[in-house]
């Protein structure tokens, strides 16, 4: 599944410094389709390269960091149940870096 | 990006949004669990902070107001958001950036990058003050000399009467800061921890220093984290977010971390903690600290020195410990002074929020 990845506010810094990344997600093993556990468990094991708690907590997003899924706020999706789908737009923004 | 109509299933089905009924929301406000679309979010983000500004009385027309402006993304918002509503509402406001330059190599200087841009985007005239005119030393020079323990406590020391300075020379009424709800939950929670009455009891005020020469303001007193990063997404602000390289582990200040779980669990709870910060009563037999003046510099202080000068002779003398932490030899507001009672042991910042925001 093609997906375009963004990271902001200070994200960008946990993966390589790189805002934008097009990617190729597979769908879970014995899965039909992916949602956005799926999702941050796989960008925390290929994108994000240094201090993954500032990227997660548990198995969510670390509290202050925002989700839009094509551009829409993640709270009124699902959040984790959100299903993601093909070309679809995940935007991460840490809100905790400086004013 | 574009969002196409096929996507908006997303979005909670059929749903519109709570404020007009028409179309797509795009965002749940944490203040009201309302769901609105993105041209209702410009408004009512807007309107809010005009009316807190109007039913506070924070500014009159005719003043000159510096925005400080650390290139962040609360001032960005704030120059961008204020500019606006003062040609909207007629406010009659002579509006400036005003930006401190630390001397950080690789995190100042880009991010006075942004604030320059932001002087051109925003037609506001920027005056940066530098702590190398202002005292002498850069942060780099500080931390090549003490280490990376105890700079923050240099840095916002010097920054707050960096701005002060700085708004000194660009003559305005009165300076604005881009605090927002979360941060001042954060340091209601900090002040009480730390059992300090004299900040609990200001650190809710709107507006602070009407006494002094330059008062302060925060117009985002009410206004959410999340709505002002929404707010900079959506309009494409162009801001600067990198963490301090000489604080790395500065945002993970525990309040920070505990407000943004209660957030989670219940949004309303940051106005909550406000409001009751603001109802706290100090019993009037409580002794605070009395407000004088700085024997050296004439900068409002506690003590006979203030804080920048005890740290400053420390750093001048070679000396760069004296200040910092509880009273110890050679220090300046020493036991024989009467005021200073616990000589030097103000020093440790509260916020955790170190770098980045301008007001401490």
């Amino acid at each position: 599944m093609q997906l375009t990845l963004e990271f902001g506010g200070g994200l960008e810094l946990l993966c390589e410094s790189e805002k934008i990344h097009k990617v190729n997600v597979d769908l879970p093993n014995g899965e039909d389709n992916l949602n956005m556990k799926d999702l941050l468990s796989w960008v925390r094991t290929n994108l994000i390269k240094e201090r993954p708690e500032m990227f997660m907590k548990g198995d969510t997003v670390r509290p202050g960091v925002l989700v839009l899924v094509n551009d829409c706020d993640w709270e009124l999706s699902g959040q984790l149940d959100t299903t993601i789908e093909e070309k679809d737009v995940i935007v991460f923004i840490s809100t905790l870096h400086g004013g | 990006m574009e969002v196409t109509e096929a996507k908006s299933k997303k979005a909670g089905g059929a749903r519109l949004c709570c404020i007009c009924n028409q179309r797509r929301p795009v965002l749940k406000r944490p203040k009201t669990l309302e769901q609105i679309c993105r041209e209702c979010f410009y408004e009512v983000f807007e309107e809010e902070i005009h009316q807190v500004i109007v039913g506070n009385r924070l500014f009159k027309s005719g003043e000159r107001v510096a925005i400080g402006a650390s290139g962040g993304k609360d001032s960005t918002v704030l120059a961008y958001v204020l500019s606006e509503l003062n040609k909207r509402h007629n406010y009659g406001l002579d509006l400036f950036l005003l930006s401190i330059d630390e001397g950080i190599t690789g995190y100042r200087d880009d991010s006075l990058e942004t604030v320059k841009r932001n002087e051109i985007q925003y037609g506001l005239p920027l005056k940066i003050v530098s702590y190398k005119d202002l005292y002498g030393w850069t942060m780099d020079e500080i931390v090549k000399m003490i280490g990376l323990k105890n700079n923050c406590t240099f840095c916002g020391v010097f920054r707050r009467q960096a701005l002060d300075r700085g708004a000194a020379l660009l003559k305005v009424d009165k300076i604005v800061t881009g605090h927002n709800a979360d941060d001042i939950a954060e340091t209601v929670l900090l002040n009480i921890l730390r059992g300090d009455i004299a900040r609990l009891s200001r650190c809710t005020a709107i507006t602070t220093g009407e006494d002094g020469p330059i008062p302060r303001c925060k117009p985002f007193k009410y206004t959410y984290e999340k709505e002002i990063v929404m707010y900079a997404y959506f309009k494409k602000l162009d801001y600067f977010s990198t963490e301090c390289i000489y604080s790395p582990n500065a945002y993970r200040g525990f309040a920070r971390e505990f407000i943004k779980d209660l957030e989670r669990l219940r949004p309303r709870a940051i106005l909550d903690i406000i409001k009751s910060g603001e109802d706290f009563r100090i019993a009037t037999t409580t002794k605070m600290p009395e407000q004088g003046t700085c024997e050296r510099c004439g900068y409002i202080s506690s003590q006979k020195w203030c804080k920048a000068c005890v740290l400053l002779e420390g750093l001048n003398r070679g000396l760069p410990k004296m200040g910092i932490g509880r009273s110890r030899a050679g220090d300046i507001n020493g036991s024989d002074h009467k005021k200073a009672t616990k000589a030097g042991s103000i020093v440790k910042s509260i916020e955790s929020k170190q770098c980045g925001s301008l007001d401490f």
